[in-house]
């Protein structure tokens, strides 16, 4: 049997079907590889006690033959952000310091219930502000595909943690969590496969909230057939969610193997930024001639507005941030500073408790809602917001699915851009658009620049098809045929 | 519209984050590059078009019944509070 740390959920599943592992032997070597990779600060908090319980509990249940779901006996890191009952829940900062939930977030609790074996919560970006997982209370994550030229370099993020420990084979899968590109753009940098559902398939109850007209989880994992598997113990209408979806969850892996004959790819003239390295163009080209030589047809198609969708989210995200975050005020959980006032430890347990990007978009964000400026900011962007999404709609008459690149570039080094804040968004650019249009978007990796470093690309569906986006993913990632790992592993 | 200092310590405190008054001129510059380069929508004609209000069209807003569907559990409530006395979280006092 080949390593168990490098398999695909689909094989593990395999494996423990036919008793050639149990899941408390897959569950103790990702526990041992969590411990040899701890120099890439992947995890906040490893959980391998209840790891083992859980492992154990699938096994006692696969030998009565009494299995919970599809995931059952499968070890998976969750995104610090998602409420672990119990468990530690940080957010990555300093102002949730001790936060244990007393329940479960339903997405967790689906994983749960579909019997997964959580291995440990993930390191991200304070409160999922970020894009190279530099604002974590707990450190940097270094990306397992450095270091380059003797210097560390960044996972992506903000779900960076996740990226960076399903890239370096701690665990066989990773929840994240996506706003403007934070899954898709993590697993662009490391490698892996990530996927943002449409806005209202998982149910955002018990997640931390960042931006709750954005927020939405979804898996990353090593195929995209994983990340169906994954989709399919995620999603699901919850009641707790005013914007859950109230509709019915397909099987995500319905479609799988089909090939792509007779779909239509949209190419969008927009994405082609000037400036943008050569070899990002190339890796678009090489997808684009890869599905049209399976069968697909490519047409261009335009996106107008995309130019104004990382100014749109940078009022928009910031507003509903510094709304949500709000609730962080030192009674209830977490840090508290004490003052001599209630104002007064109110301001002073926010200013100790919140990183230097996160105290700049709650300040943005209140601004851009004060009285005075709420229409010249706030409405505005939300007027671009609905033109955005148009754009899609009229893009999607002439095609099924869009092709873009997922990033800019490949991984940068750690302290790269952190001076400047507009530079560090730019990051987003190819994947914030369609997280304004709330549409499912999935990064699958397809190349390496010329310094060996992975690049992905994006794939956009409209709301609701991610059967669609399933299926092309799929014949790109086997018509490519990417398999490059980090060194070492 | 750039802010200036004053606005600047206006929104910290709205947004209750104190500022040491050294660092509000460097804040001051920060927030009015992200502000200035935010500015540029000023630029999309927008007369007519209606704001997103649903991320995803055509879901209606689910209603349920005016109805307690959770509680009971005080421990559980405040085991995570910083502060508290009794059964009450605790704050500075606030009436004299």
């Amino acid at each position: 049997m080949s390593d168990l740390t490098d398999l695909t959920i689909a094989a593990a599943r395999d494996f423990l079907a036919k008793g050639e592992v149990s899941s408390r032997e897959l569950t103790e070597a990702h526990i041992k590889a969590m411990e040899t990779q701890r120099g890439i600060n992947a995890y906040v908090t490893e959980t391998p006690g209840i790891a083992l319980e859980r492992a154990d509990a699938s096994d006692k249940r696969r030998a009565s033959k009494d299995l919970k779901g599809a995931m059952d006996g499968i070890p998976i890191a969750v995104k610090d952000l998602f409420c672990t009952e119990g468990v530690l829940s940080t957010a990555a900062s300093h102002i949730l310091d001790g936060f244990t939930p007393p329940y479960e977030s339903t997405v967790t609790r689906n994983l749960r219930d579909a019997g997964a074996v959580m291995l440990g919560k993930a390191n991200m970006d304070e409160f999922a502000m970020g894009s190279a997982n530099v604002t974590s209370h707990y450190g940097s994550v270094k990306n397992p595909w450095g270091p380059k030229d003797g210097k560390d370099l960044v996972p992506g993020g903000s779900s960076g943690g996740s990226a960076a420990a399903v890239a370096a084979r701690t665990c066989l899968a990773a929840t994240g969590t996506d706003t403007g590109g934070s899954i898709r753009q993590p697993a662009s940098f490391c490698g892996v496969v990530g996927m943002k559902p449409t806005y209202g398939r998982c149910s955002r109850w018990g997640i931390v909230a960042f931006a709750s007209s954005l927020d939405q989880a979804g898996p990353m994992t090593r195929s995209v057939e994983d990340a169906a598997i994954m989709l399919n113990a995620m999603a699901g209408h919850d009641p707790k969610d005013s914007t859950s979806a109230p509709i019915e969850t397909p099987d995500f892996t319905a479609t799988l193997g089909q090939g792509v004959k007779g779909l239509k790819v949209g190419i969008p003239a927009e994405y082609r930024m000037d400036g943008a390295p050569d070899e990002i163009e190339a890796l678009w080209r090489k997808g684009t001639e890869t599905l049209k030589a399976q069968g697909a047809e490519i047409v261009d198609v335009t996106l107008p507005h995309t130019k104004y969708a990382l100014p749109t989210y940078y009022i928009v995200a910031p507003a509903e941030a510094s709304s949500n975050l709000a609730r962080y005020d030192g009674v209830r959980y977490g840090l508290r500073v004490e003052g001599g006032t209630l104002d007064d430890m109110y301001l002073n347990t926010r200013a100790e408790g919140f990183g230097a990007e996160v105290r700049r978009r709650i300040m943005i964000g209140t601004y851009v809602l004060s009285a005075g400026y709420y229409d010249a900011y706030y409405l505005k962007a939300q007027k671009v917001r609905t033109l955005i999404a148009d754009d899609f709609r009229q893009a999607y008459e002439t095609c099924d699915v869009i092709l873009t690149p997922t990033t800019p570039s490949a991984a940068f080094a750690i302290g790269e851009k952190e001076d400047d804040p507009i530079a560090m968004y730019l990051n987003d650019i190819f994947t914030v658009p369609s997280s304004l249009a709330g549409l499912p978007g999935i990064s699958v990796p397809a190349g390496l620049d010329a310094g060996g470093l992975p690049l992905g690309l994006q794939l956009i569906a409209p709301a609701f098809d991610e059967l669609t986006l399933f299926r092309v993913a799929e014949t790109l990632e086997e018509a490519i045929g990417f398999d490059a790992k980090p060194e070492g592993l | 519209m750039a802010l200036d200092i004053d606005k600047v310590r206006e929104v910290a405190y709205l947004a209750r984050i104190r500022i040491p008054e050294g660092d509000l001129e460097k804040l001051r510059g920060e927030l009015n590059n992200i502000i200035g380069w935010v500015e540029q929508l000023a630029e999309v004609d927008t007369e007519g078009v209606e704001p997103m209000t649903s991320v995803v069209g055509g879901l209606e807003a689910p209603m349920r019944n005016d109805a307690v569907t959770d509680g009971h559990c005080p421990e559980k409530v405040l085991a995570n509070a910083p502060e508290l006395e009794e059964r009450f979280y605790a704050v500075p006092k606030v009436v004299e």
